[in-house]
């Protein structure tokens, strides 16, 4: 995006707007869903995509993080593999009985 | 003496040195944080009665405080914007905004704490309430860090919005990155506690 034109930045503020709006949505539909009993971790599977669709957003169009550098990614790449190994440990040793 | 690439971009990396310090920044916030989640996994893994969030707090009162936290995301991209536009002085009233709106947050969150406090809930009672206490307290510590810092540039900091208008909007820009994370980890904080 070129931060200069401010055609190009009046287009980002009404994008943001509807993200905004969207997450307002998804918001509702958390609560909405939370309420519903769909079986103990169906509930809890459905509350992280929405989570997770949430936050795509917030990264992807607050962050700017559509239309971002290289650099920037690999930090990112590194952080995600971080978490994955974090949370890849502990569920994989409780998936094996192993009392971490 | 001048800090290099405040405003144009550094040829090496091609970004400006504020963005880059944020992101680094925000790598290691990403890894506190994930720890802390994985922390809240393996209590909850290995917990058979493990509590439901209602049980002990108000999803009403979180849910508030998640449109409240998502409406001054936006806010700050209009500070940005209107500084981007040339509108320094519109674009101040959306930094007040912000501002407010994270106090409100924080009374809410201090209205809640009140209330789990006034029930004998405490960090120390048991796994749920102190991950949760853990969790929802070092992030309003993020809160407060970020009135702290806005407060600034929208107070005695915001001359530099006329002296030196590309540096402040680059500013606003990079404190925005910071508090859309701030509301990021506030998205997934909502279900994983309170609904859940």
């Amino acid at each position: 995006m070129d931060h200069s034109d401010p055609k190009e930045v009046q287009a980002f503020i009404r994008k943001s707007v509807i993200v905004f709006a969207l997450l307002l949505v998804l918001t509702v539909i958390t609560v909405a869903v939370s309420r519903v009993d769909l079986g103990g971790t169906m509930n809890i599977v459905v509350a992280l995509i929405i989570a997770c669709i949430k936050a795509s957003l917030v990264g992807a169009y607050f962050m700017h993080l559509i239309s971002e550098k290289q650099l920037i990614y690999s930090v990112l790449y590194l952080c995600a593999a971080f978490i994955v190994v974090m949370f890849g440990l502990i569920l994989f040793h409780n998936a094996n009985g192993i009392i971490l | 003496m001048e800090i290099p690439y405040t405003v144009e971009a550094n040829p090496d990396t091609g970004l400006n040195n504020p963005k880059l310090g944020v992101w680094l920044f925000l790598a290691s916030e990403i890894m506190l944080f994930g720890a802390l989640f994985s922390t809240y996994l393996l209590l909850r893994v290995n917990d058979p009665a493990w509590p439901k969030g209602e049980d002990y707090l108000s999803w009403p009162i979180a849910a508030f405080n998640t449109v409240v936290l998502i409406t001054s995301s936006v806010t700050v991209i209009l500070a940005w914007g209107n500084l981007q536009l040339k509108k320094p002085d519109k674009a101040r009233i959306f930094l007040w905004i912000t501002v407010a709106l994270a106090f409100v947050f924080l009374f809410a969150k201090f209205y809640e704490y009140n209330l789990k406090f006034s029930h004998g809930y405490y960090p120390s009672t048991n796994n749920f309430l102190a991950i949760y206490f853990t969790l929802t307290g070092l992030h309003g510590l993020h809160v407060i860090g970020g009135i702290v810092v806005m407060g600034y540039f929208v107070g005695p900091g915001f001359k530099m919005a006329t002296e030196r208008p590309q540096q402040f909007t680059n500013r606003i820009e990079v404190v925005g990155l910071y508090w859309h994370f701030v509301d990021l980890v506030w998205i997934f904080l909502f279900p994983i506690l309170y609904l859940l």
